[in-house]
């Protein structure tokens, strides 16, 4: 828990240097989790026609670089008895957003606080985060608790509950723009 | 109805540690599997199982890496503000492209919200504009500008 106290700022451009075509390949190969089976890394490389040592070695170079934000169980929420999930959207005067943004990640029950780009008067909000409950009480009670400890009473902002869930799964970076047959 | 989705009480005592303990830091070795179970006193075909099922019972979406934004390819949130009557054959128009990999009905105006994620930015825009042209509805890219969030997967309470 202490990691969270010293949290970086990651900005988009930090681990930004292009990736080799063999990494991209690897990535492809990734994206969608890894082998469940006692050598992922041999099952892997082999598809790849890399050596096992080195898709290894390739994989904790993503992890060091802060391309791969973390490794491990990939959880879903709903799944798992937090039915609720709200996205908060705040409307901060630019100068503040960083420093909210740092204050409202401090917080355990927060997943994701990133800062979006306005958008016209009908989306004036600029900095974003999601909160995961049991139920829609807990979330809003979550919600007060960031207004009042993160001093944000002057601050507009909405909470998005979501409703339905029509997809959900891991990013694919690979052939991206082809459409596939939907599992609902 | 959405609480009837809660698969916690079918988990086993395993399943719940592999949970707790590896949302990240798997361990990046030659045998992750074998080295997981010996950290958590289980044997590596138990472990192996327990994450397959945990797979099939949809509480986890994979055993793997979580990219950060930008770090590879293109991405974006994206909006939509959906006639009611519309929303599910809207839903099923995102839903059906390979880049769009979250996808969800929210409570306002703005009632469609999705993730795209393409290998580019050119990429990335050819599917926002497919999905104009098929829906025929304006889609308000959000791309991420600054991430002020470690993300160091979910912290489950059991009780």
């Amino acid at each position: 828990m202490d990691m969270k106290t010293t949290r970086p700022i990651l900005k988009p451009g930090d681990a930004d240097t292009p990736l080799s075509e063999i990494d991209l390949a690897l990535v492809g190969a990734i994206q969608g989790g890894l082998p469940l089976a006692p050598r992922p890394f041999a099952l892997l490389a082999t598809q790849l026609g890399l050596c096992e040592r080195e898709t290894l070695e390739r994989v904790r170079r993503l992890q060091d670089r802060g391309v791969i934000k973390r490794m491990g169980l990939v959880v879903r929420h709903q799944e798992l008895g937090y039915g609720a999930n709200a996205m908060v959207v705040w409307d901060v005067p630019d100068s503040e957003v960083a420093e909210l943004g740092r204050c409202l990640s401090k917080f355990e029950f927060i997943t994701l606080c990133y800062r979006r780009p306005r958008c016209g008067p009908d989306w004036p909000f600029n900095l974003f985060c999601m909160i995961h409950g049991c139920d829609r009480e807990e979330v809003r009670g979550k919600v007060r608790q960031l207004v009042q400890c993160c001093g944000l009473e002057e601050i507009p902002h909405h909470v998005l509950f979501s409703r339905r869930r029509f997809k959900q799964r891991g990013a694919r970076y690979r052939n991206a723009a082809e459409r596939e047959s939907v599992t609902p | 109805m959405r609480h009837t989705l809660d698969k916690r009480a079918e988990l086993t005592d395993l399943e719940r540690r592999l949970l707790d303990r590896y949302q990240q830091g798997f361990p990046l070795t030659m045998t992750p599997y074998a080295d997981m179970a010996a950290a958590l006193d289980a044997e590596e075909t138990e472990v192996l199982t327990a994450l397959h099922r945990l797979q099939q019972l949809g509480v986890i979406s994979r055993v793997g890496p979580v990219f950060r934004p930008h770090a590879v390819g293109a991405s974006t949130l994206a909006a939509m503000a959906v006639p009611e009557e519309r929303l599910e054959e809207v839903a099923s128009i995102v839903s059906s492209f390979a880049a769009v990999n979250h996808n969800y009905e929210r409570e306002h105006r703005f009632n469609l919200w999705f993730v795209a994620t393409a290998a580019d930015a050119e990429e990335l825009q050819q599917v926002l504009q497919s999905i104009e042209g098929l829906t025929n509805i304006k889609v308000m890219p959000l791309p991420m500008l600054e991430d002020y969030h470690i993300d160091l997967g979910f912290d489950l309470r059991w009780t």
